[in-house]
């Protein structure tokens, strides 16, 4: 026993939850934490630029690694500023723990300097949330704090810690932090139902037309082996949506990408004729159901989620299954028999011949050539982050994730900003892979500070800035249902993005031609030890395609007016990439293990 | 959207009796009722006190909705931590109860009309000045609305309502 502050029992307990990093920024109410941060020898601080970065930073972090990510702020501004990064672990469910500065506990609710009224400002955003007025509480609400952010549906939480509660001493044995815990009245249910089991590999050998819709919550799961499994043994084509891209090869035969508003038009034709939709970890969000009653009109729904509140919530499932997916998949594969391919199978396919996604070769440089080029020349193996807008919805089409945990976007809150820190939280977390950034002119400024935290902590992160000197999405809807009224969408007078990146010590390329493109890209692959930023000059006028307006179903899609004329442009191209031209891209396999090391 | 006090105009919408334990923390009311706000569930009135247990609390909500509502209003509630328990009341057999405090104008010509209400209706009357009664009455909330109904003629100056309390019937507990 030995009487420690309560800031060092704060620090002995994260390193207790095998806590490694803090995302954070100092300040008055936090002083205690960082004085005791100072000669912390088992936790590495990584200081921001901004708390909003801290906060996005550590949701990069947790969704890289699985692990929960660490932020921590002062009172007052410090925590209001973590607000976004904290909705926006919220709305993809990613496992964070926030830890804020608070004014002393005799001051709170007098208005006192920098005081913030945190935990009510996050309860609509948190998981769960504490303020601790008592320096004996710590260990317990760390444990908590960790419990509840990682299991069940996983989520931020905020801890909020007065000054003198970090200042006040406690009589504690570093060795007694709490473990396993009970909390009485949260037991997320992980195991399904045994009889829905059941029911659900009925419905699937009974399924004339099956497909599977995976989200995110097979990705939190870990689930990448199982839905392998289930996809390949019943020869079911596998759409995904935004945040389950990875769970599947995407280069696999039976991967139909992401479905949904800018999903592609198999994988919206396949659902929407579908007879029954095997739904994993999802949540019927309206950018992928559009119109609900209109989605997948015909399907029997096989719903598997942990989040109970998840079930019914938008679509009533036929067979609803409350439980962790991998332990429920493992269950339904016991009772999964094998399928024949059939013709259902083979119409998917040819809607997937008939309506692939294409964009023009003429010489410009283009959104998509840029995601493909940064895809091969890093093996298709790269963590690739984005911030939000048309930029992340290509990124979405058109980079071909392999593997869960690769790809990081800001799906559910879609914020601006997210792809830089966030793509410096995955680097952190994993310092032996290539951590590639998309993002747009509009998106890279809103966190364009944490470039000098990527300097400082020599992270070689690729940034390639969609440069269509627009605010391109919204430029997009105003375009397709704002009769061309183009109010504020204009971003021609942004920095000079080459010329800022060299102001923070980094490297800056300019691309405006695929050459051009190609030649950055391979300069950029040489930098071992500072971020890079590419900005690619794209024409303005480029719209996502296909989209399904907001609120529409399926056979309201839009594609390319030139679709046809593009398809046989691709066709005629070798060089274009097929579904089972895997060696061309193990071929171009790099990684930072491969690149020489800098010194 | 928010949570509303006043009676729900979705006049189709089922009532429901919902009670809610939760652990005794500061902060937990506003949780809760953060929660129908920002959902946009509609309280028609809530009740918070003690229970048998000193660490836990006892809310007894009455909302409106129909049942995918009322599944969905359930779900999430269960979803906050503090959340031990919610038993939804619309299907079990359960005595609900409400109290009325009701300052009514009692000129002396109407006062005897009153007191045959207040005595019909097994109310009490608790205060009286020269211009008016206090009534305290027990009961459903029908039985409180008619009572209130009738009082109405004679000029209610103030009501307050407790909103309803609920327990099942028998041996059963929450």
């Amino acid at each position: 026993m030995a009487s420690m502050s309560g800031a060092r029992v704060l620090l002995a307990c994260l390193h207790a939850q095998g806590v490694e990093h803090i995302f954070g920024y100092p300040g008055g109410a936090a002083l205690p934490l960082y004085d005791a941060l100072y000669d912390c020898r088992t936790i590495r601080h990584i200081l921001v630029r901004h708390e909003q970065g801290a906060a996005h930073m550590a949701d990069g972090y947790a969704r890289a690694s699985g692990k929960v990510g660490v932020c921590l702020a002062t009172s007052g501004p410090g925590a209001t500023n973590l607000v976004t990064g904290i909705a926006n672990a919220y709305m993809d469910s990613v496992p964070v723990v926030a830890i804020t500065g608070q004014v002393r506990t005799h001051v709170i609710g007098k208005d006192a300097s920098q005081e913030a009224d945190i935990t009510g400002i996050t309860a609509p955003i948190t998981k769960h949330n504490y303020l601790v007025k008592d320096v004996e509480d710590i260990p317990r609400t760390v444990a908590e704090a960790f419990h509840i952010a990682r299991t069940g549906r996983p989520g931020p939480v905020l801890i909020d810690m007065p000054m003198d509660v970090s200042l006040a001493t406690m009589d504690w044995d570093p060795s007694s932090c709490p473990g396993d815990l009970d909390i009485p009245s949260y037991r997320p249910r992980t195991r399904g139902h045994e009889m829905q089991i059941r029911k659900a590999a009925e419905a699937i050998a009974a399924a004339e037309r099956p497909v599977f819709y995976v989200g995110g919550g097979a990705i939190i799961s870990g689930a990448d082996a199982e839905v392998r499994e289930l996809a390949e043994r019943t020869n079911t084509l596998v759409a995904t949506t935004l945040m389950g891209k990875g769970i599947i090869d995407e280069t696999h035969r039976l991967s139909l990408g992401m479905l949904g508003m800018h999903g592609t038009a198999y994988a919206n034709h396949a659902v929407h004729n579908c007879d029954l939709l095997i739904s994993i970890g999802v949540r019927f969000d309206d950018r992928v159901t559009g119109r609900p009653d209109r989605f997948a009109p015909g399907a029997k729904v096989i719903h598997i989620d942990i989040d109970p509140a998840e079930i019914g919530k938008i679509r009533a499932p036929d067979v609803p299954i409350v439980g962790d997916v991998r332990t429920v998949l493992i269950e339904l594969l016991k009772h999964v028999r094998p399928r024949e391919w059939s013709d259902w199978d083979d119409q998917i396919v040819e809607w997937r011949e008939n309506f692939p996604l294409v964009y023009p070769s003429d010489g410009r440089l283009y959104a998509e050539y840029v995601i493909e080029q940064l895809g091969s020349a890093t093996g298709w193996n790269a963590v690739m982050a984005t911030d939000v807008g048309q930029h992340q919805m290509w990124a979405a089409q058109y980079y071909r994730c392999r593997r869960p945990r690769q790809w990081i976007t800001s799906g559910g809150l879609g914020t601006m900003g997210y792809g830089l820190p966030a793509a410096i939280g995955a680097q952190v977390a994993c310092p032996d892979q290539r951590v590639l950034c998309l993002s747009g002119d509009g998106s890279f400024q809103m966190c364009t500070q944490e470039l000098m935290t990527a300097t400082v902590y020599k992270l070689p992160i690729i940034v390639a800035i969609i440069n269509n000197r627009s605010l391109g999405m919204v430029r997009q809807w105003q375009e397709l249902f704002y009769g061309e009224r183009y109010s504020h969408v204009d971003l021609q007078s942004s920095p000079d993005f080459v010329r800022l990146v060299e102001a923070y010590g980094g490297a800056g390329f300019r691309a405006t031609t695929p050459a051009e493109f190609d030649e950055a890209v391979r300069q950029a692959l040489d930098v071992t030890d500072r971020p890079v930023v590419i900005d690619c000059v794209v024409p303005t006028a480029e719209n996502v395609y296909p989209m399904i307006p907001a609120g529409q179903s399926v056979d309201q899609m839009r594609l390319r007016e030139n679709l046809e004329e593009l398809k046989a442009s691709v066709d005629a191209d070798s060089e274009s990439w097929s579904f089972d031209d895997e060696d061309r891209v193990l071929e171009a396999y790099v990684t930072l293990k491969t690149t020489p090391e800098g010194d | 959207m928010g949570a509303s006090l006043t009676p729900s105009v979705r006049t189709g919408d089922d009532q429901h009796v919902i009670t809610v334990l939760v652990v005794n923390h500061p902060g937990v009311l506003a949780r809760v009722a953060g929660l129908f706000a920002r959902r946009g569930y509609n309280i028609e009135s809530l009740t918070v006190s003690v229970t048998e247990n000193p660490d836990v609390s006892r809310m007894t909500i009455v909302v409106c909705g129909d049942h995918l509502v009322l599944e969905q209003i359930t779900k999430q509630l269960n979803k906050l931590i503090e959340v031990i328990r919610v038993v939804d009341y619309a299907e079990t057999q359960a005595v609900e109860r409400e109290l009325a405090l009701i300052k009514v104008n009692a000129e002396p010509r109407n006062r005897s009309e009153i007191m045959q209400i207040v005595e019909v209706f097994r109310a009490r009357i608790i205060d009286m000045s020269d211009k008016t009664f206090v009534l305290e009455v027990t009961g459903s909330v029908d039985k409180l609305d008619k009572i209130a109904g009738l009082l109405a003629g004679y000029g209610i100056r103030e009501m307050v309502r407790t909103g309803v309390i609920a327990m099942a019937r028998g041996a059963r507990t929450a």
